[in-house]
């Protein structure tokens, strides 16, 4: 297992998320142990076993393609930080 | 006749079906019984009278929930009703929608109600990373209830809820309700639909009940069990009755004693209350079988990999866009999602995400995440292996009693260890349940033990049958509030 070369400001902007220089510093700690900790699954030899990413056996699940019924849009906007003309405002993506 | 609020789910709808009081009369209880301890227990984020009222005056008690007060834990969605997770990423946020349990518990005549306190999107096992409130043990009120579902579990003890409904990703029902004193079920994966439980993560999560006995907690996943065309994992199982095990005794049972579950370090008093109960087993018929779960030390390690992996995908969700938090004036599109999900989050969904975003980031992924999952087998195999000898497993649910609010905030690693005896059943998708099994005396109050019973998946029925004759083999204790 690779040591721990863990960047946390480096990480949380590929999370998108800002810190704070206290932030930084405490989760910097606090990972670094627990990354230490699940050093431990590095003593297992799992060569020769398959990853399991689900408990059941159920791979693609299909349904007709058929639209169904959706939410009402007036209750949905009513959750969005901004709208307007029946639409969700969002920040300028194209400079 | 004791207080309508006492009763257990059957004995509040026995008292339903003989007149003695009416689905109303018990939504009126339940509001006086919030307002004397709620004060001091702060389970509740928030509840709604009025609407509960109007809907326990046209309850059909005939209905297999008929006219029955169900809180609800703040991750899961009611129409129209907020869920904020305990986070300030959803403050204001209304649900647009109910979630399939809750339309099943309105079909069977359940009145939803109230909004229980939990650890931020369910991170946490203390309740203490709520961005609102605390909530207190009722045992011992300078103490956590547990979590993340510790609202759901605090007000059942504290007789300010009948049953409420929990999420359990690594724990987060078990270990609340055993550190409450109350009985706590995560079915199987795959037993009950997530559609409108906020994402923890998707390979663990599942609804489940906390209530007064294993009857109740049975009568409940009775109605919200099934497949669901909204969620994909929801199997597709014939009907069954929860119940039809329960009342039993033990004969002719085997239940394994897994070895890897009785370590050093865990608090000695939870230990003997755990062997007490063996014996009680024993004694009720069961045949004992000591059992071995090998990988049971890599779960806690194998769990923190795949949760955060999984909460960082699911966590992308909340940008500050369509609805959650957005932040002020942002100078671009980076600074808009950056700031909005500082703000927004709490510090140990920010240390999750950041820890998720790691260990699946390009150079770390194999030897991180690919390399959990691949343990996850083992630990799987481990209980494949234990359950072709054994109908059951017993077990402590936690390793420690309630400890003091605060102990653990500082030591995220410390905190993550107190789920070290519930993570491997959402590993490995089994069912898991945890019910009183007596209390220690610590400071000069009493504190519950929590006794954990694992069954193989889709075997809830057999599972709620062996809780059920132990628990009623106990005396009940309640806790000293109110």
């Amino acid at each position: 297992m690779s040591s721990p070369n863990l960047d946390v400001r480096d990480v949380a902007r590929l999370a998108r998320i800002e810190l704070t220089d206290e932030e930084a510093t405490t989760f910097q700690a606090q990972l670094g142990r627990v990354l230490e900790y699940v050093e431990q699954l590095g003593t297992l030899d799992v060569s020769q076993v398959e990853p399991t990413a689900h408990a059941n056996p159920v791979f693609n699940v299909f349904r007709e393609d058929v639209s169904q019924p959706g939410l009402d849009r007036k209750v949905v906007l009513a959750n969005a930080p901004h709208s307007a003309n029946n639409l969700v405002v969002v920040t300028k993506v194209i400079e | 006749m004791s207080a309508i609020t006492d009763l257990t789910i059957s004995e509040l709808q026995a008292g339903f079906r003989r007149g003695d009081f009416t689905p109303a009369d018990a939504v009126r209880a339940l509001e006086d019984r919030i307002a004397t301890v709620d004060p001091s227990i702060g389970a509740y984020l928030s509840r709604d009278f009025d609407t509960a009222l109007a809907a326990a005056e046209k309850a059909d008690i005939s209905l297999p929930l008929g006219g029955v007060p169900i809180g609800i834990k703040d991750a899961i969605n009611v129409l129209g009703e907020s869920c904020t997770c305990s986070s300030k990423m959803l403050a204001g946020y209304k649900s647009p929608y109910d979630a399939t349990v809750i339309g099943k518990l309105r079909s069977a005549g359940a009145i939803p109600f109230g909004r229980l306190n939990m650890d931020e999107f369910a991170m946490g096992s203390s309740t203490e990373n709520s961005a609102y409130q605390i909530t207190r043990n009722p045992w011992d009120t300078s103490r956590i209830p547990g979590g993340s579902s510790g609202g759901s579990a605090a007000s059942v003890a504290a007789r300010e809820a009948f049953a409420t409904l929990g999420s359990d990703t690594g724990g987060s029902i078990r270990q609340p309700a055993a550190l409450c004193g109350v009985v706590g079920l995560k079915p199987s994966y795959g037993r009950v639909s997530r559609y409108g439980l906020v994402a923890f993560a998707s390979s663990l999560d599942q609804i489940g009940p906390i209530a007064r006995t294993t009857r109740d907690c049975a009568g409940i996943l009775n109605v919200i069990a099934g497949k669901d065309i909204h969620d994909s994992t929801s199997l597709d199982l014939p009907a069954e009755d929860f119940t039809s095990q329960l009342g039993r005794d033990l004969k002719g049972v085997k239940i394994g004693i897994p070895r890897e579950y009785f370590v050093d370090g865990m608090d000695q008093r939870v230990r003997e209350k755990v062997e007490a109960a063996i014996r009680q087993c024993e004694h009720l018929g069961a045949e004992l079988v000591e059992v071995s779960l090998p990988h049971t030390s890599y779960a806690v390690g194998v769990y923190y990999i795949i949760a955060t992996a999984e909460a960082s995908a699911n966590l992308a969700r909340f940008d500050g866009v369509r609805y959650g938090h957005r932040a002020q004036n942002p100078r671009d599109l980076l600074d808009h999602y950056m700031r909005s999900r500082e703000e927004g989050f709490g510090s140990e969904v920010k240390r999750r995400i950041i820890l998720g975003t790691y260990v699946l980031s390009s150079g770390y992924y194999d030897a991180y995440y690919l390399r959990a999952q691949k343990v996850r087998t083992l630990i799987r195999q481990d209980f494949t292996n234990a359950f072709e000898k054994v109908d059951a497993l017993i077990c402590p649910t936690s390793p420690d009693l309630a400890f003091k609010i605060g102990e653990r905030t500082d030591d995220p690693l410390r905190m993550y260890l107190a789920d070290i005896f519930t993570i491997a059943t959402n590993l490995a998708g089994i069912c898991g349940i945890s019910v009183p099994c007596g209390l220690v005396e610590e400071d000069g109050k009493a504190l519950p033990v929590g006794l954990q019973f694992l069954g193989k998946a889709m075997d809830e029925s057999r599972l709620l049958g062996i809780a059920d004759a132990f628990e009623t083999s106990q005396a009940t204790a309640r806790p000293p509030i109110g």
